[in-house]
């Protein structure tokens, strides 16, 4: 039961709305009660082939030989497929707008990196005689070792699972091997902060289980052209990708969908499509390749696994001073879409909350696991986990009300978020607000008349003097530049108050923020200030509210604890010293590409 | 391997068909009978996607060989229907938003069909377990459930046939 609560922004809104709000059909309703809506595999085609795939049985091997001559012979079958068969037979799906490294072959070549990789492909009359001829492919594997954990995968010792990315991470603005985020100095305010709290996630992969598994049928039509029926969610990608891999005009490719039996985000990879139609190039027959239930566990994309470390420094007024975050996304063994969940997610750091001090190193890492991709906001799902996880840790950490430290740390209208765009039309305090009321929470007083409209901008919209570092650089690690990957030891509870201005042992943090020199930094897409040695939490590391922050107030009375000038924020500094303007990005990919799945700003 | 002949009553229609043996009923409804309303989903009785009654009674084509239904009568989503006249369930899915992608759908209605047939008037409960059988990964069960309660009650302003 849906209920509007239209007393909130009352007057930011034009209230005329016919549709928002009242009942309405479905514009394909009929069609699905009817059981007439045209998925792919609702279409019959006289003489349709099947087409299934031989795929590897271990995480990593080396391929030595394929015999598919056993498989040639076998009753009703038209052609068995392998990497010579696929004109171009190297991709990777935001190729298409120009991200990332082509790194994903159709059929494996040489060597297998994962369970269910795809090597041959088998064509038959029959489902069955596809898949009774695949039983009798013969390949010779020599298995290698491999590597399914993110932070054993960055080890130097570790197996090279994608030979495009021989560091086992994706390569951001071909400089780094993560993506970086930085926004004042985290090191200079976990000293300062009264507790230092630090905990460790671990989200696993989740497989989307659409009741439609992931299917195609190609079929030639006139004109020689190919028609493709396809349970893709991205149609245009699906055809702009098997057009690349089979090295034909898109022209000659007739792409048919709109009509997907349940997606979530795993129907958006081109898999299944380009073999399709591949097998119908070469034999001129319509070719279905559909996913069984298994193949749709084992080999469709799943959300990828996500590890992230959260390190918080927290006042005891409930004021958060300081988040750093390390995050790895299993990506699997190939990049498919994690290179974009990465930068999605970087850009949704801290969560929506308003702290002065924000760092993170975010990590796409290749693992000998089944590639992951799209999934209901993904790179974002995950993150936003462990951030509230950690949120309530931190409450317990400092004994506050789980809601009532949200509320004080929320983005307000005007605050700036650690990516240089203003916080607009916020509305997290009201939400909270409401779900507290309609769930009986008893919130304080001095909470209910918090607004988001009231308080923000001012010291929290400055953007603080910002330390960089070249933490990271590519290449580092297999030049042996820079140590192991170590881990923080493990972080028991979650929380680990500490004595303020000492960092938690043995977290590994430390080490990770060595400031360069301002004039060694080369342009990057994080924009910099000189690193200053400015203090940049103002609050006395004491237990106590300091006399820098003379409205710091008790937790009761959150709405002043930040007011302008209570919060810790850095000390003012000269004019001069404003942020600069941000700095053209010399690097073609990643301004592309948020121009493309940039944030619609309202 | 030679065909097997079946004979069965599709919707009402005398069919005559040649399987293999060991082919299922979904393959042979939607690839040789030319109906698909039963969908594939999982190809081992887990999903719904592909329910159908035989005799009457709700089965999963899926794991019903076709040789089995030799000189029965089957039904699926494709007969609900009289020509335009909808089921009075086809038409309480539509005015209670009762399908997102629609696959599980057609599953959905020939279970709710049947357990109207049997007991006009279910609880909710009873309806949660006739449904239960019927997975929609889109999630939209109460929807469904709403649904099926209001042709129950008859309570829905088309008019569908019962």
């Amino acid at each position: 039961m849906i209920e509007f609560r239209k007393e909130l922004f009352a007057d930011e809104r034009d209230d005329t709305l016919k549709e928002v709000g009242q009942p309405t059909r479905r514009q394909d309703i009929l069609g699905h009660v009817t059981g007439r809506s045209p998925f792919f595999d609702d279409h019959l085609f006289d003489g349709l082939t099947h087409l299934k795939c031989v795929r590897s049985p271990h995480h990593r091997a080396r391929i030595r030989h394929v015999d598919t001559s056993a498989a040639e012979r076998m009753p009703g079958v038209h052609r068995v497929l392998t990497e010579r068969d696929v004109p171009v037979n190297r991709n990777t799906l935001l190729s298409l707008i120009d991200f990332g490294k082509d790194d994903e072959p159709a059929l494996a070549s040489g060597q297998v990196n994962y369970i269910g990789e795809p090597v041959v492909a088998v064509i038959a009359d029959t489902d069955r005689q596809a898949r009774d001829a695949c039983a009798v492919v013969r390949i010779d594997y020599e298995v290698l070792p491999h590597v399914l954990d993110v932070e054993a995968a960055l080890m130097p010792e570790a197996p090279v699972v994608n030979e495009t990315y021989p560091d086992n991470s994706f390569d951001y603005h071909d400089r780094y091997d993560h993506q970086k985020l930085r926004f004042g100095d985290v090191e200079a305010a976990f000293a300062q902060a009264d507790h230092v709290v630090e905990a460790r996630y671990q989200m696993s992969p989740i497989e989307h289980a659409p009741t439609e598994p992931n299917g195609a049928i190609a079929v030639p039509e006139t004109n020689d052209r190919i028609a493709c029926y396809t349970s893709t969610q991205a149609l245009f990608f699906s055809l702009g990708t098997t057009a690349k891999l089979l090295d034909i005009s898109s022209a000659r490719l007739h792409f048919i969908g709109g009509t997907v039996g349940g997606g979530f985000g795993g129907k958006v990879d081109t898999v299944v499509e380009p073999l399709a139609v591949l097998g119908c190039l070469l034999t001129g027959r319509p070719v279905r390749y559909v996913y069984d239930r298994a193949e749709e566990m084992q080999v469709s994309s799943p959300r990828g696994g996500e590890r992230w470390y959260l390190k918080d420094g927290v006042m005891n007024d409930g004021r958060i001073v300081a988040r750093e975050f390390r995050g790895y996304f299993d990506g699997g063994a190939y990049t498919r879409l994690t290179s974009y969940a990465i930068i999605k997610g970087t850009a949704h750091l801290p969560g929506p909350y308003t702290i002065p001090n924000v760092s993170a190193n975010v990590y796409g890492v290749y693992t000998n696991r089944t590639p992951a991709s799209a999934m209901r906001g993904f790179g974002i799902t995950g993150v936003d986990f462990a951030i509230e996880c950690h949120m309530d840790r931190v409450a317990e950490a400092i004994d506050m009300d789980p809601i009532e430290l949200r509320l004080i740390n929320a983005y307000r209208d005007g605050d700036m978020k650690p990516h240089r765009r203003e916080a607009k039309n916020c509305a997290l305090i009201e939400c909270m607000q409401v779900a507290a009321e309609k769930s009986g929470w008893v919130l304080g007083e001095s909470f209910k008349n918090l607004s988001s409209r009231v308080n923000g901008g001012g010291e929290r919209a400055r953007i603080p003097n910002t330390r960089t570092d070249q933490d990271g650089t590519l290449g580092a690690r297999r030049r042996g530049e820079r140590g192991p990957h170590t881990p923080p030891a493990e972080v028991l509870n979650g929380v680990s108050p500490t004595v303020p201005g000492r960092a938690v042992a043995g977290s590994g943090y430390a080490s990770t923020a060595s400031a360069s020199a301002p004039t060694s930094v080369p342009p990057s897409a994080v924009p910099t200030t000189p690193a200053t040695p400015v203090p940049v939490v103002a609050a006395s590391s004491s237990a106590a509210p300091s006399s820098a922050a003379p409205s710091s107030p008790a937790p009761q009375a959150p709405a002043s604890a930040h007011g302008e000038g209570s919060t810790a924020t850095p000390a003012a500094s000269p004019p001069g010293e404003e942020q600069p303007a941000q700095p053209p990005s010399p690097r073609r990919s990643a301004q592309r590409f948020s121009s493309i799945f940039g944030t619609r700003r309202r | 391997m030679s065909k097997v002949a079946v004979r069965l009553v599709l919707n009402g229609d005398d069919r005559a068909v040649f399987v293999d043996p060991g082919q299922n009923l979904l393959d042979v409804l939607r690839r040789e009978l030319g109906d698909l309303t039963p969908k594939y989903g999982c190809g081992q009785g887990t999903c719904g996607a592909c329910t159908v009654t035989v005799d009457g009674e709700v089965r999963l084509a899926c794991l019903t060989l076709a040789e089995a239904v030799d000189g029965c009568r089957v039904d699926t989503a494709a007969g609900l229907a009289d020509g335009a006249e909808l089921h009075v369930l086809q038409e309480a899915f539509m005015e209670h938003f009762a399908a997102q992608c629609g696959y599980c759908t057609t599953g959905m209605l020939m279970s709710a069909a049947t357990l109207l047939r049997d007991k006009p008037s279910p609880s909710r409960d009873e309806v949660v377990e006739a449904i239960s059988g019927n997975i929609c990964r889109c999630t939209g069960y109460e929807p469904i459930i709403d649904a099926i309660l209001a042709a129950a009650r008859g309570s829905t302003t088309g008019s569908g046939r019962r």
